[in-house]
């Protein structure tokens, strides 16, 4: 099904903005309309760039949030607003359905999981890092997957939590999906433990064991990657079963 | 802005460019330490005149990408080999 | 292809007349880094001129402080677009640092702790042209910005004034530094926009 996703060389092609959503204050859904596309693993991304009146360029990577084949043959980027951003304050606050922007995708074969992985599988996300990690999400329903599937998401605050509607709906639905929270600044009402960063109790209860040998993905920021990874490690995780992603404070 | 690294991961749109086929997931041989791993796994210097990617191991210079309006330069000699894994076969 | 995104605007920056073409106008000072930034103690910092016999001439930080230093003000053009006009630095000129050295080299590899390298032509560096830099604004150098000293070669694109530099091997032949090797241009003036091979 998305075979074709890994053939011949890349150009940059015109996508319009079919729809966009919200998805916290900060954070915005961008529907695309992209002809002819090939299909996409989750995990992948694609680069958008955008070219100023004077022909001035800024290029960046974003994961895909949707899953493929998508209902209505489209393809979902989530867009978190650095406010001293440069590329994505154009796309969460400035660019209205019906306007195009150039992409190129789909890109990234390495931090991908594929339905055929017969592995249960970890997946800790940081901040919008659950962005690809939602699109693994949302393919393994998509392709009717039982693979048990822990998904444990970093965030600061409840506000902050992308998806939150339908992660709730998925956890009941979809059968074998486990989703734990940790809150980094502030906790919802009556949550069992204070603010706190992920650590290795986080990861050891509610991560699988390492003689499961899951495959893990682990993205976010580039710290909250690295001791995410190390943590797997010091508990006994394959580290050839472990896949980062980082992303820079630069978008 | 704080020089902080991305992987290699993030180089796939401009390897994309290049190649038929996605080099991040290649395994790259380290030319300075025999570390071998997926290309995604290199620590990405990409705030630069271009993109440097990095052995975690030993932060070697594994790969260069220089983007000219026309061209694109890639320099591979920080990897001995890269293993290219060929989808459907 | 050509898609403008309507009402993008990107990065605060000025077309002005006067700077080199292809380049904007920008105020703050943007870091650019090719791998980890080099922190280097003082007490282990040391800048080694080396001919292209081998000899060696060298300055410790207490030596180096004690030669002689100016203060300049230069526009600087990076490569990736920006320029930055009247940047202040001080600095031990090259014309000092090589004025006791024997050699008949014509070009120049400038060496950095961290790896980093960038060849440069003899004469580019003689004759007020250039000049080891370890404070800007009248601030000790910061680490990010290539202190404790940076070359500073301003009449050149930028990646030429290479950070944490400590060394100059005089060379009879050019050869290509990190930059040059990856795809940039031998020379990089920015007046004739010699940015990539071939330029």
């Amino acid at each position: 099904m998305a075979r074709a996703a890994v053939s011949g060389r890349l150009t940059w092609r015109a996508a319009t903005l079919a729809e966009a959503r919200w998805e916290t204050s900060t954070a915005r859904t961008l529907v695309l309309d992209v002809p002819d596309w090939p299909g996409h693993l989750p995990g992948q991304h694609i680069d958008v760039r955008l070219t100023a009146e004077d022909g001035y360029r800024a290029q960046r990577s974003y994961s895909i949030a949707s899953a493929w084949p998508h209902p209505e043959g489209k393809v979902e980027l989530t867009i978190q607003r650095l406010d001293d951003g440069e590329v994505s304050p154009y796309l969460t606050d400035v660019v209205e359905p019906g306007e195009q922007i150039e992409l190129r995708g789909p890109v990234g074969g390495w931090f991908v999981w594929r339905d055929k992985q017969p592995a249960p599988v970890l997946l800790i996300g940081g901040g919008s890092g659950v962005v690809p990690l939602m699109a693994m999400v949302r393919a393994r329903a998509t392709a009717g997957g039982k693979h048990p599937f822990r998904l444990i998401y970093s965030v600061r605050t409840p506000e902050d939590v992308l998806y939150a509607d339908e992660l709730r709906r998925r956890v009941r639905d979809d059968a074998g999906l486990d989703v734990h929270f940790v809150y980094t600044r502030k906790t919802p009402d009556g949550w069992p433990s204070p603010p706190k960063r992920i650590d290795v109790a986080a990861l050891n209860t509610y991560g699988w064991p390492p003689d499961f040998e899951p495959d893990c993905y682990v993205c976010g920021p580039t710290t909250f990657v690295e001791t995410a990874a190390d943590i797997l490690v010091a508990l006994g995780h394959d580290p050839r079963r472990i896949r980062t992603e980082r992303f820079g404070g630069t978008s | 802005m704080d020089g902080t690294p991305l992987d290699g991961n993030a180089m796939a749109g401009d390897l994309r460019e290049i190649f038929a086929v996605d080099v991040t997931a290649a395994r790259y041989l380290c030319a300075g330490c025999t570390h071998t791993d997926a290309v995604g796994t290199l620590l990405l210097w990409h705030q630069s005149p271009g993109l440097v990617a990095r052995c975690p191991n030993c932060e070697d210079v594994v790969i260069t990408v220089v983007r000219a309006p026309d061209r694109v330069f890639l320099d591979l000699r920080g990897s001995v080999r890269l293993e290219v894994p060929l989808e459907g076969s | 292809m050509g898609i403008i995104s309507r009402g993008f605007g990107g990065r605060r920056r000025e077309s002005v007349p006067g700077l080199p073409p292809g380049q904007y106008l920008t105020h703050d000072f943007p870091v650019l880094s090719a791998g980890p930034t080099p922190r280097i103690p003082l007490d282990r910092w040391r800048f080694t001129i080396t001919t292209e016999t081998g000899e060696k001439t060298s300055w410790n930080w207490a030596e180096f402080q004690a030669l002689p230093a100016e203060d300049v003000t230069v526009d600087i053009h990076c490569v990736t677009k920006w320029s930055k006009l009247g940047t202040t630095w001080r600095g031990v000129s090259l014309d000092t640092l090589l004025e006791n050295v024997e050699s008949a080299a014509d070009y120049t590899m400038v060496h950095s702790f961290g790896g980093y390298t960038t060849n440069v032509p003899m004469e580019d560096l003689l004759d007020g042209k250039a000049w080891v830099a370890y404070k800007f604004d009248g601030e000790d150098l910061q680490p990010e910005h290539g202190g404790p000293a940076r070359l500073v070669v301003p009449h050149l694109y930028f990646w030429k004034s290479a950070k944490w530099v400590n060394g100059l091997q005089l060379m009879p032949e050019d050869e290509p530094g990190f930059w040059e090797a990856a795809g940039y241009h031998m020379y990089g003036d920015p007046w004739h926009e010699q940015r990539y091979q071939g330029d």
